[in-house]
C-alpha cells in the first residue's frame, strides 16, 4: 500500500505538476504527484517545444522577467535531469527569430520589440531588426515575401515529450510517489493541512499544489483558490525528417533535434474540442512556405490540436490560498519555457510556504473587479 | 529469397533499383521492385542508421522510403511502377534545401 502522508501534494502530472513535483522532492519533501490518467487533455503532449523569450510579456515585464528567468534556469535543469535520469531533453538555445512577411508585419513587430525592451528597463532586452539579405544569410532558403525578422538571443527549443518524461524519472529516482490513474475526487483544506482523495485512497499534506492544467477551474475554489482558466486550441503540422537546415528555431517553425519540422502557432476558441480544421491546418501551412519555399516539397507526416491553459490576460497564474495557507496553484501555456522557473524558482517558494513578493503580479486577484477598479 | 509465384502476370516492366534492371509485373508496387532485387536495405534511418527494406507492403510502416524518379522518401510499396523508374535507396534523412537549389 502506498504511504498516505507527504509533505507535499502536486495535483496534476503534465510539464507544470512534473516540473515543480521535481523541483519539491529535490528540496527534499517527501511529495505525492497525483496524475489524472489518459482521459486529460495533456495540453504538455501537444506543445510546440520552444524555449521562447521574445514573444512573451508585453505590458507584463514581471512575466517577462520570470520568462528569461526560466530560459537562464533551462541549461541548469537540462543538464542535472540528464546526469540524474540520461535523459536528454534535446535542449538548443541557439537564439530565435520572429519572421515577418510584409512591410506592415515588419512595423509592427519594430514598434513590439521596442516596447518589450522600454519596458525591461534595468533588467535590459538584447534584440535586433534584421532585414532581407543579412537575414537571408541566417536562414537558408528564406522565401521572397520574407520582408526581415526579430532576433534575440535568449530563444530556444527543447524536446516536450524527453522532458516530460526526464521530470518524472527525475522525481521518482529523487524518491517522490507516482500515482497514475489517479483523478481528484474529494478533497478537504484547513491551513496547512489538506486531504485529497484519488485513485481510491485518502493522502494528507500539509501543502498542496494545484498544476491540473484546466482542471483548475474547478479545484481552485475547493481550496480557496481562483483559476479562471479556459482552453485555447492550437494545431500542430510535423514534416518527415530531414537533414538538419534550421540553425535557430522561429516563433511558428522549429527543426527538432531529430530533423522533424514542426509548423504551429495557430489560435482558436473551440471550447475542448480536440479535432482539426483543414482551414487552420492550410493557413500554418501556407505561412510556413511563404517563410520556406522548400518546405513545400516535404511530406507531413502527423497533426495533432492541443488545449492551451489560458487565464483571460493570457498571463500565467502563480497564487497562495489566503485562506489555507499551503495551497499553491500554478497554471500557464508554457510547461516547456517555464519548467526551469517552476523546479528551480517556484518550488523552492513553496517549499519556504509562501511565494516570493516578486510573484504578486501573477495573483488570480488582479482579475477582481474591485482591484482593478 | 523473394521468388514470384509462377501463376502471376508475367514480369514485363524493367525498373532500375539502385541501377539494377529489375523485372516486375505490370501494377506490381515500386517496394516489389525492391524486394525482387535482393538489397539487403533499402533505406537506413535518419538517427541511428538501421537498414532497412519493405515490411508491411500497405503504407504503414514506412520501412521502405526510397528516392523514386528524384523525389526523396517516397513509400516505395505505394507507388505503381512504370518502365523504366529509377529506385534508389534513402540513405538517412532527406535533404530538405541546398544552397544551390536557390534561383
Amino acid at each position: 500500500m502506498t504511504r498516505q502522508s507527504f509533505d507535499a501534494i502536486v495535483i496534476g502530472g503534465g510539464l507544470v505538476g512534473a516540473a515543480i513535483a521535481y523541483g519539491l522532492q529535490r528540496q527534499g519533501l517527501a511529495t505525492l504527484l497525483l496524475d489524472e490518467g489518459d482521459i486529460a487533455f495533456r495540453a504538455s503532449r501537444g506543445n510546440f517545444g520552444l524555449v521562447w523569450v521574445q514573444s512573451k510579456g508585453l505590458g507584463a515585464p514581471h512575466y517577462q522577467r520570470w520568462t528569461r528567468g526560466s530560459a537562464q534556469e533551462w541549461p541548469k535543469l537540462a543538464a542535472e535531469l540528464k546526469e540524474r535520469t540520461g535523459i536528454g531533453t534535446g535542449l538548443q538555445q541557439p537564439g530565435g527569430v520572429h519572421l515577418c512577411l510584409s512591410e506592415e508585419e515588419f512595423e509592427k513587430r519594430t514598434e513590439y520589440m521596442a516596447r518589450l525592451q522600454r519596458e525591461a528597463g534595468n533588467f535590459g532586452l538584447e534584440y535586433r531588426m534584421i532585414r532581407g539579405a543579412e537575414a537571408r544569410d541566417m536562414l537558408p532558403g528564406l522565401g521572397p515575401q520574407v520582408v526581415g525578422l526579430s532576433w534575440t538571443p535568449y530563444d530556444g527549443h527543447a524536446s516536450p515529450l524527453y522532458l516530460l518524461r526526464a521530470l518524472h524519472s527525475g522525481f521518482t529516482e529523487a524518491g517522490g510517489t507516482y500515482q497514475p490513474n489517479a483523478r481528484v475526487e474529494n478533497s478537504s483544506a484547513a491551513p496547512n493541512d489538506f486531504s485529497v482523495e484519488a485513485a481510491g485512497q485518502r493522502f494528507r499534506a500539509p501543502r498542496v499544489v494545484l498544476a491540473a492544467g484546466l482542471g483548475n477551474a474547478d479545484l481552485a475554489p475547493r481550496f480557496g483558490l481562483e483559476a479562471p482558466v479556459r482552453p485555447e486550441r492550437g494545431q500542430i503540422l510535423v514534416t518527415e525528417r530531414t537533414r538538419t537546415v534550421l540553425p535557430m528555431p522561429t516563433t511558428t517553425i522549429r527543426q527538432t533535434e531529430e530533423g522533424s519540422l514542426m509548423l504551429g502557432d495557430s489560435k482558436e476558441d473551440a471550447g475542448f474540442d480536440l479535432g482539426q480544421s483543414p482551414e487552420v491546418m492550410r493557413k500554418i501551412a501556407r505561412r510556413a512556405v511563404l517563410s520556406f519555399p522548400w518546405i513545400a516539397e516535404l511530406n507531413l507526416v502527423r497533426a495533432w490540436s492541443a488545449l492551451r491553459v489560458m487565464a483571460p490576460d493570457g498571463l500565467p497564474i502563480y497564487d497562495q490560498s489566503e485562506r489555507f495557507p499551503g495551497a499553491f496553484t500554478a497554471n500557464c501555456h508554457s510547461g516547456v519555457t517555464l519548467a526551469g522557473t517552476h523546479a528551480n524558482r517556484l518550488a523552492p517558494m513553496i517549499a519556504a510556504g509562501a511565494l516570493e513578493p516578486e510573484m504578486a503580479p501573477f495573483s488570480a486577484r488582479r482579475f477582481d473587479v474591485r482591484s482593478a477598479a | 529469397m523473394f521468388v514470384q509465384r509462377p501463376d502471376i502476370r508475367p514480369a514485363t516492366v524493367e525498373v532500375l533499383v539502385d541501377g539494377a534492371p529489375v523485372l516486375v509485373p505490370e501494377g506490381a508496387s515500386a517496394a516489389a521492385a525492391v524486394l525482387l532485387a535482393g538489397l539487403s536495405a533499402i533505406r537506413e534511418t535518419p538517427v541511428t542508421g538501421a537498414p532497412r527494406l519493405p515490411y508491411c507492403m500497405m503504407g504503414v510502416c514506412f520501412d521502405c522510403l526510397a528516392e523514386i524518379d528524384g523525389v526523396a522518401n517516397r513509400q516505395s510499396c505505394m507507388v505503381t511502377v512504370r518502365p523504366g523508374m529509377r529506385i534508389r535507396p534513402q540513405h538517412g534523412a532527406r535533404e530538405a534545401y541546398r544552397p544551390e537549389d536557390a534561383a
